[in-house]
This record gives C-alpha cells, structure tokens and sequence, in this order.
C-alpha cells in the first residue's frame, strides 16, 4: 500500500548515452497513482531505454529517479518488491511449468499464501489448463496470460509494460488490455506503458510522452494531442511526429 | 548502487527450489553429472593400475606415489573444482539461456542472494554427480577418498570457494558482454589444471612458473593430497595457505562481479541477454 501522497513514479532529468549514442536525452515525468502514462514512439525512440532505467536495469547517465518517495537509483531494492514488469522480449525459464515459475517468482516477492494466489491469478487469467505445462510449450497469447500472471503476482502498485501486446492477435490483445484496465482500476496502480500501438496507448493511457530519437517532442492526454494536431486518432499523429510534420503540414 | 544489505534466505531458498526444477526435469542431464566423472576415474584409475604392474615400469618413489593413490585421488580432487566451477556457472547460464535475467535482477532478489543460490546448487551438483563416482573409486580400485578425513574436508573447502571465484568472475564477465563470454565457462579452468599441479609435483615445473602455480589455491590442495597419501601426514601449512589465498580471490571476484554487474547496467547489456 502506498503511504506517499505524492507521485508513484517521478522522473527528473533522466538521460541516457553510449559512447557517442544519445538513446534519450532528457527527461522528465511523473505517474500519480491510478493513471496510466504511455510512452509512444517509433523503433529508436528511447522507449525500451526509459523504462530500462526505470526498472533498474539500465543506468541513467544524468538524472534522478523517485519511486514511492524515496531514491531508487540510492536503494532500489526498498521499491522492486511493491512493482514489476511484463515484455515479450524477456523470457520466464522454459523448462519448468507455468506453476513453478509463478511459485519461484511468488516467493522471490514474498508473496505470502502463493499456492492460493496461483489459483486466484489462474482464475483470472483462464491459466488453469495450462499450469502444469512447461512455460516453453506454450502459444504466443498463451506466453502473454502466464507473463502477466508473473507481473501481477505481488499486486505490485507500479507496472511497467514494454509492449505487452506485441505479437499477439487482435483478440488476445483485446483481452490483455482489459484485463490491465481492471487490474489498474482494482489497485489503483500506477502503468508505465512503452507502445508503438497505437489504438492500445488510445484506449489505455490518460497521457501520452511522444518520443522521437530520444527526445520528447509532445506530452498530453490522448484527446489533447488529437486536437493539437488535428488529427481523428493518434496513429496520425504519430505518423506527423515521425515525418516531421506539424498539423498534417511537413515543417 | 543499493544502500540496502538485507539479505533473505527466503529468496535463496526460491533460487534453489528454481534450480532443483530445472534439475528434476530432465534425466539425461542428471545423468551427464554423473558420466563425465565416471569417465574421468575409470580412465585414470586403469592408467593407475597399468602403470603399477608393468613390467619395467615405475620404480621406487614414483611407484610408491602412484600405488598411495595420488593419480585416481588427484582425478576426483579436480573434478571437484571442475564440476563445482561448472555446476555454479550452469545455473548462471540458465538464466541467460532463458532470458530471465531482467527478470531476477527488477525483482527483489539482491545479487548476493542469487551468487548464494548457485553456490548451494553448486554444492547440490557436487552432491549428484560425485559420491556414486567416489563409491565406484572405492570398488573398482579400492581408492577411498572419504578415508582422508579432515584432510578431504580441508581439500573440498579449498577447491569449492576456488571453484565459486571462478564461476563468479565468470558470470560477472557473461553479465557484462552476453553469451559471447559462454566459452569461458567450459574452458577458463582448463587454464588452471597445469598450473594447478593436478598430476604432478609443483618441484618438476620450471622455476620461473612456480610462483604462478604457488599463486592458485588448487596447487596446495593437490600438493597436500600427494602429502597425505605418501607420508600419511597432513600438510597444515599448505592448507592454511590455501584457504587464505581462497578468500583473497574470492573477495576479488565478488569485486569484479560487482563492478562487472554495475558496468552491464551502465552498457545497458542487462535487458539484451539470452540467445
């Protein structure tokens, strides 16, 4: 439970550079919680990087990161056991079965009663038929329902989401994003979100940090930028932040 | 950087419940723990025996030596530090296979508890692979290495931490660079056998290469193991050395990890591991 009044997450200044690379240059926001903030962008666009730094896994090369109050690039280790994370591009161990991989992760969380938090997240998130399978044999959305399992498992009050429905068939990915508006709704928990799908950054997030090479090029409400640039949906205006073009007109 | 030193057996406990699923899992692994080390023995004790009853073969203190055991004895010694080296960094390896490395390291498992996860398996590997090849030393060439007492204490303690720094350094390297760093696991300890003095006295190397063999732990466990075998008296000196020099690098390598998992998060190599 978070005691903090002020934001979940607070990002000031965060930048990160390789040798001569600039991946972001910097940056800064804050998830209050409850909201849902989707970072939007093309393949480059620093997405991936942000939340790196956020989760702990890349350092930033300036720039200081607050998670529930406190210093987390100082201690992350006080915040990582109240948030988690869901990306098709990491993997749970294939070997073992959807039940021992939520077990280990349960009690790498401290999840108290995990056998029962097991059946209630296989309940959820219709895992029951699988369980017992080993992770390794399953379908893409099947992958998608047990990597979520894994990033609810301690009801963490910060998720962070790297394209959590990428690959997935429409349907599947109907069902994921419902499935994490309820959860936020429930929890009242704070969702960094890194997408370059449009309709599932529309439909989830209440604010959207457009970025293009790094940089943050627009910062607003899903409405709000539709209106700035005019535009009837945000895959069109991420089409004129991509192409450089201002209100539809190239500048 | 973490100001936090918490440490949770907990969490080492779900590390090894982890490990001992994927070990479960699959027989032909379990067995492969199993096969090299028989190979290993058998193909040494017979040599051992060969070489004893040739005729115009080993003579006085060489024969005396070899009857005492020292080769089948030192076969079993290195595969100790061999397989607890490859025990602790297979574990490692499993998670970079796996890609579940950004997994562990945004969860709240501390790097200290995920290195102690893979000594215990390390230990568990040993535990698996090893006592039916010493059992099997016993029968076939009525070599016991348990009989060494305190002494085989003293041996495993010196080459399994040794065996650990090296996993450690190892995974440190993995962490930093990817898989491109894979080889070093099957073959960095390699490296370490001659020097070691595995099969033969420190005293036949050159003068120049003896302060580098006097420089690894392993050389005083093998050096004391010819000791014991052949004068029946433990070499307290040589052990004593050997485990001050163990904590020396071991200390080194839990460094180098750091600074190498602490480097990985710099380059950004954490979220891009696995094949």
């Amino acid at each position: 439970m978070a005691l903090d009044t002020g934001p979940i997450l607070r990002v000031e200044g965060i930048s990160k550079s390789y040798a001569e690379t600039v991946a972001v240059k910097p940056l800064s926001f804050a998830l209050p919680a409850g909201s849902v903030t989707g970072l939007l962008g093309g393949n480059g666009a620093g997405k991936t990087t942000t939340i790196g730094m956020v989760m702990g896994l890349i350092e930033p090369t300036t720039g200081m990161i607050e998670i529930f109050g406190r210093d987390f690039l100082e201690d992350r280790y006080r915040a990582l056991g109240r948030m988690n994370f869901e990306s098709p591009y990491v993997d749970m161990p294939h070997r073992l079965t959807v039940r021992q991989n939520l077990t280990v992760f349960g009690r790498l969380y401290g999840v108290r009663d995990i056998k029962g938090k097991i059946e209630e997240l296989a309940a959820d998130l219709a895992l029951a038929e699988f369980l017992d399978r080993p992770s390794g044999r399953l379908s893409a959305g099947q992958k998608t329902r047990v990597a979520l399992a894994k990033a609810l498992i301690n009801e963490p009050e910060l998720l962070l989401l790297d394209e959590p429905t990428a690959s997935l068939d429409p349907d599947t990915a109907d069902w994921a994003r419902a499935h994490l508006e309820a959860y936020r709704r429930r929890r009242n928990c704070a969702i960094l979100l890194a997408s370059h799908n449009m309709a599932e950054v529309e439909r989830l997030c209440d604010r959207v940090l457009m970025l293009k090479q790094g940089s943050l090029v627009d910062d607003g409400s899903p409405a709000e930028l539709l209106t700035h640039y005019g535009r009837a949906n945000l895959e069109e205006v991420f089409l004129d932040v991509a192409r450089g073009r201002a209100n539809g007109a190239a500048v | 950087m973490s100001a936090s030193f918490e440490f949770s057996l907990a969490r080492v406990g779900a590390m090894t419940l982890r490990y001992s699923y994927l070990l479960r899992s699959s027989m032909p692994r379990m067995l492969e723990m199993m096969y090299w080390p028989t190979v290993q023995m058998l193909t040494w004790g017979f040599l051992q025996s060969y070489l004893l009853r040739a005729p115009g073969g080993l003579v006085g203190a060489d024969k005396t030596t070899i009857a005492a055991g020292s080769l089948i004895g030192a076969v079993l010694l290195w595969d100790i530090l061999l397989r607890g080296q490859q025990g602790f960094s297979f574990s490692f390896l499993e998670e970079m296979w796996s890609r579940n490395i950004a997994n562990l390291f945004m969860s709240p498992l501390r790097p200290a508890e995920f290195v102690a996860s893979m000594m215990a398996m390390s230990l568990i590997r040993l535990f698996v692979g090893m006592v039916p090849v010493t059992i099997l030393a016993i029968w076939f060439f009525g070599f016991n290495l348990w009989a060494l007492g305190l002494a085989f204490v003293a041996f495993f303690a010196i080459l399994i931490v040794f065996a650990w720094s090296v996993g450690l350094f190892v995974s440190g390297l993995l962490l930093r660079y990817g898989l491109g760093a894979e080889n070093l696991v099957w073959s960095l300890m390699f490296v370490i056998q001659p020097l070691g003095c595995v099969y033969y006295p420190v005293a036949v190397l050159p003068s120049w290469l003896q302060p580098i063999c006097w420089a690894l732990p392993p050389t005083y466990v093998f050096e004391g193991l010819r000791g014991v075998l052949v004068d029946h008296a433990p070499r307290v000196d040589l052990m004593l050395a050997g485990l001050a020099l163990d904590g020396i690098l071991f200390t080194a390598a839990s460094f180098a990890f750091v600074r190498l998992l602490a480097a990985a998060r710099r380059a950004g190599t954490l979220l891009q591991t696995g094949e």
